[in-house]
């Protein structure tokens, strides 16, 4: 009883402390400086229909760096944390059998969810969307084949090769861009098009490919290792 | 009072309402799954708190076409940087979630046991 009384104490003080601001929170009239910034010069810049795709991936590229960085931490310490024990996969499943709609429903949906999740990223520069969205699409894909075939085997060696050549791809198109442009992730380095069409934003596409293709091969990573820990509790 | 209809304010406080839920989830609840998903309340309240922020009145997309002109970009939009914050933001939301998910997972296997009050190692 007075354990709820002290959880219902620290609730309530938290809402005091922020009731003031948000009783007082009237709204933005225009935009600030920096985003008046970005806004007006953004689409001659960087070329990108979609101002929070050049924010995201040139003007604060590095931060989408650390970002893809800290992913591939947190992918690497679950690998390492559930490394499956080589004893027991030959083990029977205790998993209960698939139903048949799930299994026949996913041969159906795993390519067209595929195509999604591509669709998603190749077209990040235009729409809203991206490399991350369109990677953790790809993801729920391979969720799917999961549920669907949970005795499936992914190819480990093809995962970690498509995670290293597009996180490698990344940083030299960052690289490019000191080089032939004017600072680190500078994307105009490629020809930036017209406002709009497929082929526009200079080397924004190809960036967020290869984002796409490293966070769905991560995700997928993480769902793997989740999944082979199931067989062994 | 109009000011309390509006959609930012509407979605601030449904934000904050969220965080304080995630913050009871945390410290309430017993089984370490629970807290996970204590946490990930807290964290998805905080992302649209953000984005409450971004938010101008009668503003729409951060996205050039046909319904914004580029001359009239800087009058029409939304602010693009809450939201491209947001984005890292989510991810590093869901790296962190599966992260927890994996400690709970490596701790029940150590112990058999979801129950917070079980593992008294750290406890002064």
């Amino acid at each position: 009883m007075i354990k709820k009384g002290i959880l219902l104490l620290i609730l309530v003080g938290f809402f005091a402390v922020i009731s003031s601001l948000i009783i007082n929170f009237t709204g933005n009239e225009a935009l600030n400086p920096m985003a008046k910034h970005y806004a007006e010069n953004g689409p001659s810049e960087v070329g990108a229909a979609n101002l929070v795709t050049a924010v995201v991936v040139t003007y604060r590229g590095l931060d989408t760096l650390g970002e893809i960085t800290i992913l591939f931490i947190a992918a690497a310490i679950i690998g390492f944390f559930l490394k499956a024990h080589n004893a027991d996969a030959d083990r029977p499943s205790r998993l209960r059998k698939t139903s048949e709609i799930l299994e026949t429903a996913s041969t159906l949906l795993v390519p067209t969810i595929f195509m999604l999740g591509a669709y998603i990223f190749i077209n990040g520069h235009l729409t809203p969307g991206g490399g991350f969205q369109g990677g953790a699409v790809m993801a729920s894909g391979v969720m799917m084949i999961i549920l669907a075939r949970p005795t499936s085997k992914f190819n480990h060696k093809l995962l970690s090769v498509l995670e290293s050549v597009s996180g490698v791809a990344f940083v030299i198109l960052g690289v490019l861009g000191v080089v032939l442009a004017s600072g680190f992730l500078n994307n105009s380095f490629l020809p930036l098009g017209e406002l709009g069409s497929i082929l526009s934003a200079g080397a924004i596409p190809i960036i967020y490919v290869s984002i796409g293709i490293k966070v769905g091969s991560e995700l997928t990573g993480i769902l793997d290792s989740l999944k082979e820990h199931q067989n062994e509790i | 009072m109009t000011q309390y209809f509006s959609l930012e304010f509407i979605t601030m406080l449904t934000g904050f309402l969220l965080i304080i839920v995630g913050i009871w989830g945390m410290i309430s609840q017993k089984n370490l799954i629970k807290i996970v998903i204590g946490f990930s309340l807290f964290d998805t309240g905080l992302n649209i708190v953000i984005v409450s922020l971004s938010h101008i009145k009668n503003s729409t997309a951060p996205i050039i076409d046909k319904a914004v002109d580029v001359s009239q970009a800087a009058s029409k939009i939304a602010d693009p940087v809450p939201q491209a914050l947001v984005l890292t933001s989510i991810v590093i939301g869901l790296g962190v979630t599966a992260l927890m998910l994996a400690y709970v997972l490596r701790l029940y296997r150590e112990k058999k046991s979801l129950d917070i009050n079980s593992y008294t190692d750290l406890k002064w």
